[in-house]
């Protein structure tokens, strides 16, 4: 199940996308983040399911556009810490960083 | 060589004219809904002033955001590289310019020699611009200015929810129905875009002196918000509507419009030239 | 305050309530009840076996748990049934946190998949949600299950506020803003401006130039109806098409949406032939889901029944 956390206003597509079919719940997204935007939970998409998985805090979906700019998403020399922590490749970031803030 | 810079916004139109470097005349009025109007206007204001007649006036530089709407003009420089030549001559140490108006907020990296290195900007959503501020002013029934002088009495940190203008607005009506001090609500208000004003000059880089002009330099409380954000002190310099007129001056007098550089930093405006 | 109850008048949807005639809740075994408080309205639905008992649908007041209190009593209506003789009931909803007869809380994501998919059928593949304060986007399954989900409630635009402020500044109710666009002589462009605050200049703008009032509609419906297209491609639509949330009474939004997507909308219409006398009201597909994942949750033995009397 791919989640959408973020929002899409004038200015861009904000999204941090996690696929809750590949997160294993191992939680190091969590644990690296320097904007804290991430919490381990019970998928709360499916209540009949018993996993943990990586979810955006609620309170930080309407930020997400700056909590994640420091760490350049798409267009940085390195890949935010979150995407390197994730083995299973479940997190990725959509276009709104790369658009407005990266350079061609 | 007189030259004349002229910036238009989408509230006000800026217009300066210099001689060497030296300003002769300068003059602002409301943009209104017929800008080109509004526009002649203040040429002819800025003529008269300076004492001088129209051919007297070598290059005219436009800017801002409806910049390309100065008929007359020879060419039409960013908003961006208009504010970095003007900064630079007015603060030399200048690093770090926030330029948030009505509708756009930005920020932009100069070097020493006043030319843009790089920038960000938050456009299209009223949530990053002075409109925000508006409009929680008229939820509380108070103006801007007021609510600035308010702002500055109020020693408590109420984090906004909304990062929107109209849910803001919501927000702030029922912070007042809670019976919120409105000078604890104007300082959140102040709080909560200074926290995305921040965020935008992060991307590239606080480096001081930090100046900020535009619309929003002239609100004593959303400064102190910036500072309180910024953990770093914040230059206004006097008169920052001028900012912006001055520098698209600079640049006709120099004959260098844009660097290459700037050229491939700046995505937004296009550069017109004749 | 005098001015919101006047702007009342013009942005909210009427409240409304029904009973099923053909079900007496006294002979059922199980009763389930799901609560959707929303920003702007508040759903309840009960179920009796599963099966669509009654539904009520009001305005969210500033209390979010009164709000829930409300919505059930209407639903409950004329008849005698009452909060004790709820086997279980689930809270969904912005306000879900807040539904105080509610054994647990469920996403109103998983509950509009779930909803949408009993009210239109196993055949739903993507749902778009737009409520007063936010706009959902949700591809599910066969059993509405969700697959993914975007949704949007930090940005005004594109969500039923969008509307309604637009609706208040043309002083037109939103119900009449669908039909009032298509009467026009031609399509005008759409409202450049994706911010409403900045629409509302141009709007403005618009009047004074003497722009036709069923034009500007039209401009502003065709402005969000490419909005939601924009973030539905985002995700990927897939038919069947549905659409629940007031916009989806909204014709002058959804003709335009169908029209830029290139997929027509399912027909309003029940799936199960049995309730195609019942009306069909796309604003309770959350509390519906709810009600449905109460029964589900108890039919599985995860929950257990708190009924009192």
């Amino acid at each position: 199940m791919e989640a959408f956390y973020g929002f899409k206003d004038g200015s861009g597509d904000w999204f941090v996308i996690l696929d809750t079919d590949k997160c294993d719940g191992c939680g190091q997204c969590a644990e690296v983040c320097p904007a804290n935007i991430f919490e381990i939970g019970e998928d709360e998409y499916d209540p009949f399911s018993e996993e943990t998985v990586a979810k955006v805090k609620d309170e930080e979906r309407k930020k997400i556009r700056y909590s994640c700019a420091p760490c350049q998403p798409g267009y940085g020399e390195t890949p935010p810490p979150c995407l390197t922590a994730c083995e299973p490749g479940a997190i990725s970031h959509s276009e709104g960083w790369k658009v407005l803030y990266g350079r061609i | 060589m007189i030259v004349s810079g002229i910036d238009v916004g989408g509230k006000n139109i800026h217009g300066v004219i210099i001689n060497n470097g030296d300003v002769l005349a300068r003059a602002n009025a409301a943009a209104g809904i017929n800008k080109a109007k509004a526009i002649e206007g203040l040429y002819g204001e800025l003529l008269d002033k300076a004492g001088l007649k129209r051919e007297q006036v070598e290059r005219v530089v436009a800017t801002g955001s409806a910049g390309k709407r100065v008929a007359f003009a020879d060419g039409v420089i960013p908003d961006a590289a208009a504010d970095s030549r003007g900064i630079n001559r007015l603060i030399p140490t200048a690093r770090t310019i926030i330029d948030v108006g009505a509708e756009e907020g930005r920020a932009i990296k100069i070097s020493p020699e006043g030319k843009v290195q790089d920038f960000a900007i938050n456009e299209k959503c009223a949530a990053g611009t002075g409109t925000f501020v508006e409009a929680m002013a008229r939820a509380l029934e108070i103006s801007v200015e007021e609510m600035a002088k308010i702002s500055l009495e109020s020693t408590k940190s109420i984090s906004m929810n909304a990062q929107c203008a109209v849910f803001g607005e919501s927000e702030v009506v029922s912070l007042i129905h809670a019976k919120t001090p409105k000078h604890d609500i104007a300082r959140a208000v102040h709080d909560a875009i200074a926290g995305r004003i921040g965020s935008v000059a992060r991307i590239v880089g606080l480096e001081k002196d930090i100046v900020m002009i535009g619309g929003m330099s002239l609100n004593t409380g959303f400064v102190e918000s910036l500072k309180r954000e910024l953990a770093m002190d914040v230059i206004v310099p006097e008169d920052p509507g001028y900012v912006g007129a001055l520098g698209a001056a600079i640049a006709a007098s120099t004959g260098t419009m844009e660097e290459e550089v700037e050229a491939k930093v700046i995505e937004k405006d296009d550069y017109q030239e004749g | 305050m005098a001015e919101e109850a006047n702007k009342q008048e013009y942005w909210r949807w009427p409240e409304s309530t029904w009973i099923n005639p053909d079900i007496d809740w006294k002979k059922g075994k199980i009763i389930t009840a799901g609560v959707d408080v929303g920003s702007v309205s508040s759903q309840a639905v009960i179920m009796v076996d599963g099966e669509l008992f009654a539904y009520g649908n009001t305005r969210t007041g500033s209390d979010s748990p009164d709000s829930a209190r409300k919505a059930l009593s209407i639903a409950f209506g004329e008849t005698d049934l009452k909060v004790e003789h709820i086997d279980y009931c689930i809270g969904t909803g912005y306000g879900r946190v807040n539904v105080p007869m509610a054994q647990r809380t469920i996403t109103e994501i998983a509950c509009h998949a779930r909803g949408a998919n009993f009210m239109y059928g196993p055949e739903v593949r993507t749902v778009m949600d737009m409520g007063g304060q936010d706009c959902k986007a949700i591809n599910c399954d066969d059993r509405g299950k969700v697959l993914n989900f975007m949704m949007n409630d930090k940005c005004a635009a594109g969500t039923g506020r969008g509307m309604e402020v637009f609706a208040d500044l043309i002083s037109v109710p939103v119900w009449e803003i669908g039909s009032r666009s298509f009467e026009i002589e031609k399509e005008p462009p759409m409202i450049s401006s994706t911010c409403v605050v900045f629409a509302k200049t141009e709007v403005v703008g618009l009047l004074e130039q003497g722009m036709p009032d069923n034009e500007i509609m039209a401009a502003y419906c065709s402005a969000m109806a490419h909005r939601i297209m924009e973030l539905l491609n985002r995700l990927g639509v897939k038919e069947k098409f549905v659409i629940t949330g007031g916009i989806a009474k909204n014709d002058g939004v959804v003709r335009r949406l169908e029209k830029e997507l290139g997929i027509s909308t399912a027909e309003k219409a029940w799936h199960k032939p049995e309730y195609s006398a019942y009306p069909f009201e796309t604003q309770i597909a959350g509390a519906l889901g709810a009600a449905l994942f109460s029964y589900a949750l108890l039919d599985r033995g995860k929950a257990k029944s708190v009924r009192k009397a």
